[in-house]
């Protein structure tokens, strides 16, 4: 029991920084690129990534027994594409502004390399209770990083905060507007890549 | 927008909205092969073949039978299994008849079934309401965008490979920053016009 709990733990917690999908395994670049121009935004992306990778982990898991190996990967699909249409739609009904902003990206998170990779490479091999603990942790890991550059890309590109003003006046008459075109995207994740090579939060890879 | 005039929607996915630069699909196979020009030009070959296919496929499954069905949730769940088929379909077509081909861009096919640059393509030809002409040509012009792109920048990966670069930003941070460069640059496009 005592040797069981540290591990369990683990799945939960290696997705967090050690195992952190964007910043350290360098996948599901897409949407941390281009769906953080605001710390709202992000998060939502984030949201929506997480459900699905969470829901369909649990149901992969659930089902790993009876899904033939030859087939395994189209099935892994059907089960993220269905996940992903019921975040489609929720989101439409429910977060109108939050779907128009995020766009295609919404349909898009069915390619999203690490719900497949989780799908593929844990939960097809491990228990239900497992797998969602892993999904929790790699959800907490993507929605933690798009979060922290959709808040650093809105407070220096715009001054504000979930859109309330947190820098003086004077700056936000004539902002960095930089950090949230395009370009920003891509230099800013290359900045928060370089700390973690630095400090060597990922280990010494 | 269905009234938009074919060079524009060329030139619009070609540079303006150029799919990985400013609209950032498709990013794995950016940074993943674009280590040399080689494989680059693989990868780009690859995509526009399957690209252009994709689109009509999935047109074509849409207005015909997606529509009509009233089955429209569907879609997402649809295509990619299409494309899915489409590109293991190829790939056996390429091995089998056109052996050059399949030896130029075979290893790559694969990789495109998670590749979201096609199945972004066939969803912003539905978002945007074209019709098949003007899907053919949007699906031509982003194919040809990431292309440019791509090619771009293997360029610029190879001249890296030499530079004297601080530890810290060996590797994926300057990629990063060199892509943010190269963005910068196709910014300059923006004030032409684009399909939003």
């Amino acid at each position: 029991m005592s040797n069981k709990k540290p591990s369990r733990l683990a799945y939960l917690t290696s997705g967090i920084v050690k195992e952190n999908p964007t910043l350290i395994l360098m996948i599901g670049l897409c949407p941390t690129l281009a769906t953080t121009v605001s710390a709202r935004d992000g998060l939502g992306m984030g949201l929506a990534a997480s459900f699905v990778l969470i829901g369909s982990n649990v149901v992969v898991s659930a089902v790993r027994k009876l899904v033939p190996d030859s087939v395994r990967i189209p099935i892994f699909i059907i089960i993220i594409s269905t996940f992903v249409t019921i975040v489609d739609y929720l989101m439409q009904a429910y977060q109108p502004g939050l779907y128009r902003v995020l766009g295609v990206f919404v349909p898009l998170i069915v390619v999203n390399c690490i719900i497949l990779g989780r799908a593929e490479a844990f939960a097809y091999k491990h228990g239900i209770f497992d797998s969602l603990l892993d999904g929790l942790g790699k959800s907490i890991g993507f929605t933690l990083v798009l979060f922290i550059m959709g808040t650093i890309r809105e407070i220096v590109g715009n001054g504000t905060f979930f859109g309330q003003a947190v820098t003086p006046a004077w700056y936000r008459s004539a902002p960095m507007l930089f950090a949230i075109f395009p370009p920003g995207a891509f230099f800013l994740i290359g900045l928060l890549k370089a700390l973690v090579n630095k400090t060597k939060l990922g280990g010494n890879k | 927008m269905s009234q938009m005039n074919p060079a524009k929607i060329f030139l619009a996915a070609f540079l303006v909205n150029n799919i990985i630069l400013m609209r950032f699909i498709g990013l794995c196979p950016f940074f993943g092969v674009s280590t040399s020009l080689n494989t680059s030009a693989g990868m780009s070959a690859a995509v526009l073949f399957v690209m252009l296919l994709a689109a009509w496929v999935s047109w074509i499954l849409y207005h015909t039978l997606l529509v009509p069905l009233g089955l429209i949730f569907l879609r997402t769940a649809v295509f990619i299994l299409v494309i899915a088929a489409l590109v293991q379909f190829v790939e056996m077509f390429l091995k089998r008849y056109i052996r050059n081909l399949y030896s130029a861009m075979g290893i790559y096919l694969p990789l495109i079934t998670t590749n979201c640059a096609i199945l972004g393509v066939t969803f912003l030809n539905i978002d945007y309401r074209f019709n098949i002409l003007q899907a053919t040509i949007f699906a031509l012009g982003t194919a040809c965008g990431f292309a440019l792109a791509i090619i771009l920048f293997a360029a610029i990966r190879e001249r890296l490979e030499d530079a004297p670069i601080s530890p810290a930003f060996k590797g994926y941070p300057i990629a990063f920053i060199g892509a943010a460069l190269v963005s910068l640059a196709f910014m300059g496009f923006i004030a032409l016009f684009g399909i939003s």
